[in-house]
């Protein structure tokens, strides 16, 4: 009940504010530190649009509260892009492939598809399955966005070599 | 913001966790992964007063390996032991019925003894602790129980946990008689990565010449709580495991289990999946034992 002090660390840098036990990481994210990339779909864990890296593995912003994350390492959708602010290699990818629609759910099918290519360098059609299976996309139908993963670890491979 | 407000208090040891659930009872709740509770809690259907944060307990992190089995502790996620070479070796069952436990992104935050002490009556953890007669450590001020895992569970959601005791770790015994082991899993949901609506799991072990030395036949999704089918397991041990004694296990479950209608499916097609699954498993299991090399 008594607002707690909260610093995080989110996209590599120090982050604080006061909030609540029971206000969720993702809105602590969206309202407090203004990071309205981070999508709010169900609010109890089903469809995956909160997915944020949490001390580097893809997991649901809204089935944290932002007070256990004091101290933890947060990646947003924002953090993705490169320095200049153009779309990183995954958003390029997704924007090539068409893995989008309406959009809502793409932050969180990029951290997920972000996580899973930082450990899978050339993720089969069911590696990516697996991966992006904790997300739900209503528009795709999730045949382009099975592509853009695909495309986005071959730019991701060409930039590496 | 969705769930009524609480306190939050942020565990170091489990001592600290038993001191406070000792204080305060009924009104405090553990969170460990959160991948229920806070669900829950956004829906209402729970309103702990005090929230204790077990996320950083290293006591509660890790999984033992010992001679007369695996000792998992409960904070351990999902995840975790997912990629464990200790249980891919020692527990293969619980390593087969773990890809089906929620989704990538769940399996990283829930943890096993979360699992474990939610006891939903589709879960797959709760299952594989019930085929393989798992032990649960609960810790409180006055002292440390262990409780086998068929006197855990007493209904859906429901364990003989008392408030003011905290889980700390289930055992999961080794079969020592000597043998080739089987094992199999299966269950039928409505995508992967769903609750089951039901889901079978099955260990078993045959002797040199053939026969059955040793079955486990569990099932959830079938009653309140995961079930052992004895029936099932009377049939097989002592038998090749062929066709016909297959089918007479199979048909044994008919009368063992208690499945109920709800709004993902009937009690009749519960029935009738819980048969086809419990073959299924056993199938698998015995195909498992006949490629392991002796």
């Amino acid at each position: 009940m008594t607002p707690r002090k909260i610093t995080l660390t989110v996209n590599g840098k120090t982050r604080s504010s006061s909030a609540e036990p029971r206000l969720t990481l993702l809105d602590f994210l969206r309202e407090h530190l203004s990071l309205t990339g981070t999508h709010v779909g169900c609010e109890h864990g089903i469809c995956g649009a909160c997915t944020v890296n949490y001390d580097s593995v893809p997991m649901r912003a809204c089935l944290i509260y932002a007070v256990q994350a004091n101290g933890h390492e947060v990646e947003t959708v924002e953090g993705l892009c490169n320095a200049d602010g153009t779309p990183g290699p995954v958003q390029e990818a997704f924007q090539e492939a068409h893995g989008l629609q309406c959009g809502y759910c793409t932050p969180g099918i990029l951290i997920s598809v972000t996580a899973l290519l930082r450990a899978t360098q050339n993720p089969s059609d069911k590696e990516i399955k697996e991966g992006i299976g904790g997300n739900i996309c209503r528009c795709t139908g999730y045949a382009q966005i099975i592509d853009a993963v695909h495309l986005a670890a071959k730019t991701l491979k060409g930039t590496s070599a | 913001m969705k769930a009524a407000p609480f306190e939050y208090l942020l565990a170091d040891s489990i001592d600290g966790v038993i001191a406070e659930l000792a204080n305060s009872g009924d009104n405090a709740m553990i969170i460990a992964g959160g991948q229920s509770l806070v669900p829950m809690m956004a829906m209402r259907l729970a309103r702990p007063a005090l929230l204790i944060d077990v996320n950083n307990i290293q006591d509660l992190q890790g999984i033992d390996d010992g001679a007369d089995g695996i000792r998992i502790k409960a904070c351990t996620r999902q995840s975790e032991a997912l990629a464990s070479p200790i249980i891919k070796k020692r527990q293969p069952l619980l390593a087969k019925a773990l890809p089906y436990v929620g989704h990538a992104q769940t399996r990283n935050r829930g943890t096993v003894g979360g699992s474990i002490a939610l006891g939903d009556p589709a879960a797959e953890i709760p299952l594989v602790a019930t085929a393989l007669d798992a032990r649960v450590t609960l810790q409180k001020k006055d002292g440390t129980r262990e409780v086998p895992i068929d006197s855990f569970y007493d209904g859906p959601m429901m364990t003989t946990r008392a408030a003011d005791e905290c889980l700390s770790a289930i055992h999961i015994p080794q079969w020592q008689e000597e043998g080739r082991l089987g094992t199999g899993f299966q269950e039928v949901s409505q995508r992967h990565g769903d609750f089951a609506i039901v889901s079978a799991a099955a260990q078993i072990l045959i002797g040199k010449d053939g026969v059955c030395r040793r079955a486990a036949v569990a099932l959830g999704g079938a009653s309140g709580f995961p079930l052992r089918i004895a029936a099932t397991e009377a049939v097989l041990t002592g038998n090749p495991v062929d066709k016909k004694v297959v089918a007479a296990a199979a048909d044994a479950v008919d009368n063992a289990i208690d499945p109920q209608n709800d709004l993902h499916a009937s009690a009749n097609y519960r029935r009738r999946v819980a048969k086809v699954l419990v073959e299924r498993v056993i199938k698998e299991a015995a195909l498992g034992a006949e490629e392991e090399s002796p």
